[in-house]
C-alpha cells in the first residue's frame, strides 16, 4: 500500500484514539471543576463518619463546594479526623457547622457545610469547631427501643 | 514400582526445567527488542506501518464490538436496575464497566486474536522462509528491523483500540439506555459524570490497556519468532499466541484490579 495512504489512516486512527480519550476524560468523567481550581483545606474531627468516603463530596446548601480529601484516626481525641479540600472561591465563616448526611436511596454520604454569623473567615489548616457525626442506625433504633425508658427515669427523678 | 515413580519425577522435573527455560528465553528475547528499540525509533516510518497493521486494520471489529456489548449493557442493566427503579443509574453502570473493566478487557482479547495471531503468523512465516535467516546475512539486525518496530506499533495502538471500545460502547449504551428505552438524557449523564473519575477510573483503564497491549505484543512477538519453521509450527505457535495472552490477559487484570480498586 502507498505510504501516504498508511499515513492518513494512521493519522485518522491517532486523532480518533485521542478524540475517545478525550471523550471519556471530559463527558464521561468529571476532569475538570475541583483538580484544577485553587483550593483550601480544613479540618474536622467527627465521632463517627460512618460510611464516608474519600473523594465524598462537601455540600453546602446541596451545592458542591468541595471534596473529602482524607479519612484518619485521631490517637488523641479518639474521633475520626477529615481533611476537606474547599474550592477557595468559597469562604466560610469559623463558626461552621460540618455534619455528615446521606443523600439518596442508595446511602452515599457527603459532608454538609452550614455557615454560622462569624465575621472571621476559615483560613487554611484551620479545624471546624461544630460537627455532627454520622447517624448510627443502630444507636438510632437503640433510642427509639429504650428512649420511653430514659424518659420515665427522668421524669420520676424530676418527681423526687 | 521405584522405576515408575522416577519417570513420573523425571517427567514433571523435564516439565518445570522446560518451562523455566522457555520463560528465560522469552524475558531474554523481550530485553533484547526493547534494547534495540532506539534504533527503530529513528525510523519512526516503520512504526507508523505496524500501527496501520495493528491499529487501523482492527478498527473495525473493535468499533462493533464495543457498540454491540455497549446495547447489551444498557438492556441488560436496565432490566436490572429497573426492579430498584433507579434507571437513572444506568449511566453509571455503562460507563463504570467498561472504563474499568470491559473496555481495555475485551479491547485487548479482540486485539490478541486480531492483531497478535497476525504477528506471529507473520514472523513465524518469516522465519519458515528465511527471510530472517537472510536479514542476518545482510548484516541487518532482525530484532531492530522486524521485531521492535511491531511492539511499539502494538503497544502504541492498544490504548487508543482500548479507548474507542469504551467510548463505543457508552455510546450503545446510550442509544439503547436513552434513545430506545427513554431513560432521562440529562440524569443518564450527570449521574455518569458524578460517578467516573478521571484519574480513578479513565486513567487507571488507560494504564491497564497500555499493560494488556504490552502483555500480548511481547507473546506474539516471542511465539512467532521462536516458532518451528514447519507449516505445523506456525499454526501452533499462533494458537498459542491466542490462548497465552487471553490467559495472561485475564490473570493481570485481576492483578491490576485488585492493586487499582481496593475499595478505598
Amino acid at each position: 500500500m502507498q505510504r501516504a495512504t498508511i499515513d492518513f489512516w494512521v493519522g485518522v486512527f491517532v486523532v480518533a484514539g485521542i478524540g475517545a480519550l478525550l471523550f471519556l476524560a471530559l463527558r464521561v468523567g468529571n476532569m475538570g471543576a475541583f483538580d484544577r481550581a485553587e483550593t483550601y483545606t480544613v479540618k474536622a474531627t467527627f465521632n463517627n463518619v460512618g460510611g464516608l468516603k474519600v473523594r465524598a463530596p462537601v455540600k453546602s446548601a446541596g451545592v458542591v463546594v468541595g471534596r473529602v480529601s482524607a479519612i484518619g484516626f485521631d490517637p488523641e481525641l479518639y474521633e475520626a479526623s477529615v481533611t476537606l479540600r474547599i474550592d477557595a472561591r468559597y469562604r466560610f465563616p469559623v463558626d461552621t457547622t460540618a455534619s455528615i448526611m446521606t443523600s439518596g436511596l442508595l446511602g452515599e454520604q457527603y459532608v454538609a457545610l452550614e455557615a454560622g454569623g462569624d465575621d472571621r473567615m476559615l483560613a487554611a489548616g484551620d479545624t471546624l469547631r461544630l460537627t455532627q457525626g454520622a447517624v448510627v442506625l443502630e444507636n438510632l433504633i437503640g433510642h427509639f427501643i429504650y428512649g420511653r425508658g430514659d424518659a420515665d427515669k427522668t421524669n420520676s427523678a424530676a418527681e423526687h | 514400582m521405584m522405576q515408575a515413580l522416577a519417570m513420573v519425577l523425571r517427567g514433571i522435573g523435564r516439565r518445570v526445567v522446560d518451562g523455566v527455560w522457555r520463560m528465560g528465553v522469552a524475558t531474554r528475547f523481550f530485553a533484547l527488542t526493547l534494547l534495540y528499540s532506539g534504533q527503530c525509533f529513528r525510523r519512526p516510518g516503520l512504526i507508523v506501518r505496524e500501527i496501520f497493521s495493528s491499529g487501523v486494520l482492527s478498527l473495525i471489529i473493535i468499533l462493533v464490538s464495543g457498540l454491540f456489548v455497549g446495547m447489551v449493557l444498557g438492556l441488560q442493566g436496565y432490566e436490572t436496575l429497573q426492579t430498584y427503579g433507579s434507571e437513572e443509574a444506568l449511566g453509571i453502570l455503562v460507563a463504570l464497566s467498561l472504563v474499568r473493566e470491559l473496555g481495555p478487557v475485551v479491547a485487548a482479547l479482540l486485539f490478541a486474536s486480531r492483531a497478535g495471531s497476525a504477528i506471529t503468523a507473520e514472523i513465524g512465516l518469516m522465519k519458515a522462509t528465511e527471510q530472517i535467516a537472510a536479514m542476518e546475512m545482510m548484516a541487518v539486525n532482525p530484532v531492530a528491523r522486524v521485531v521492535a518496530p511491531r511492539f511499539w506499533g502494538a503497544v502504541i495502538s492498544m490504548p487508543f483500540l482500548a479507548a474507542m471500545f469504551s467510548a463505543m460502547g457508552i455510546f450503545g449504551g446510550y442509544l439503547v439506555g436513552v434513545v430506545l428505552i427513554g431513560v432521562d438524557e440529562g440524569s443518564f449523564w450527570s449521574q455518569m459524570q458524578a460517578a467516573v473519575d478521571f484519574r480513578e477510573d479513565v486513567l487507571n483503564g488507560v494504564i491497564k490497556s497500555v499493560v494488556f497491549g504490552i502483555a500480548v505484543t511481547a507473546i506474539a512477538l516471542f511465539e512467532g519468532y521462536d516458532a518451528p519453521p514447519t507449516a505445523e509450527g506456525v499454526s501452533r505457535a499462533t494458537t498459542r499466541t491466542v490462548v497465552t495472552s487471553s490467559l495472561a490477559i485475564l490473570g493481570l487484570d485481576f492483578i491490576l484490579t485488585a492493586i487499582m480498586f481496593r475499595g478505598v
